[in-house]
């Protein structure tokens, strides 16, 4: 019945010359997207990805529990000494977001280039 | 009696996860038959999904011979949806999530759906039922009050 999480990962360069990993996220993000979402970020190569970008222009849902799965994302990222940015929200789960405090660990933009402006 | 102005919608799901997603449909249609403005609908939206989440995985435990009924009751001026389960009802109040204690692994990723429930409607009460083994979360969306 949900609609199955796909992702895949695009290189990028932001404008000051940094590689970016971007995480591209579709469909929906729920307690059975474990693999698509820890799974990518876990296949990224850890020594090398210092700027993490995640995609959610093309999630139509995400529940609480694909929020958590962003946290774990988070936490882990947090212990690698990675810097995560998300763009692509919808304006409510911008919102949601924000209430649960993870602009607080990553820093939500509208857009891919805006955000890779600020990296 | 019921009230002529008032109008009530009936769902019926299986316990299974996925399902919350026709809850949702259900609930928004009726929101914007209602008048309530696009936030507020997505508002609600995730509300809902929210309880039927809670009333499939802890309610109902996920067993599939179990269902979930949803019941709208839309008034003049507010919506009013009731997620029942089997279950027993909750143990403690919805408490609002800490992301520091979570980033430090001092706290559940989850356990956030009783949070955003009660953040994102304008009345959110959970009951058990007097039988002990039927429960149901109550949800209200005002026409009058702007999103959270």
């Amino acid at each position: 019945m949900e609609s199955e999480t796909k992702s895949h990962v695009d290189q990028l360069q932001s404008p000051t010359g940094y590689p970016v990993a971007v995480l591209r996220f579709t469909g929906d993000i729920s307690s059975t997207s474990k693999e698509a979402v820890l799974g990518a970020y876990e296949a990224l190569p850890r020594e090398t990805t210092k700027l993490i970008l995640l995609d959610f222009t093309k999630v139509d849902y995400i529940n609480s529990s694909g929020i958590a799965l962003v946290i774990q994302l988070l936490i882990q990222a947090a212990h690698s000494g990675q810097t995560v940015c998300a763009f692509g929200l919808s304006a409510h789960f911008t919102k949601v977001f924000t209430m649960v405090g993870i602009t607080k660990y990553a820093r939500l933009f509208p857009s891919q280039t805006e955000a890779l402006a600020a990296l | 009696m019921t009230d002529p102005k008032t109008t009530t919608v009936e769902v019926r799901l299986p316990t299974k996860m996925g399902y919350e997603k026709v809850a949702m449909s259900t609930a928004a249609s009726v929101a914007k038959l209602m008048g309530f403005p696009e936030d507020r609908i997505e508002d609600l939206k995730t509300a809902v999904a929210e309880a039927c989440i809670n009333a499939i995985e802890h309610g109902n435990r996920l067993n599939e011979k179990l269902s979930v009924g949803v019941v709208l009751r839309a008034d003049n001026d507010e919506l009013e949806v009731k997620v029942l389960d089997d279950g027993r009802g909750i143990s403690s109040k919805p408490v609002k999530p800490d992301i520091d204690r979570k980033m430090h692994g001092d706290e559940d990723a989850r356990g956030m759906g009783m949070f955003l429930i009660q953040a994102l409607v304008d009345e959110a009460e959970w009951v058990t039922g007097s039988d002990g083994k039927s429960s149901y979360v109550r949800l209200v969306i005002k026409l009058n009050k702007q999103a959270a």
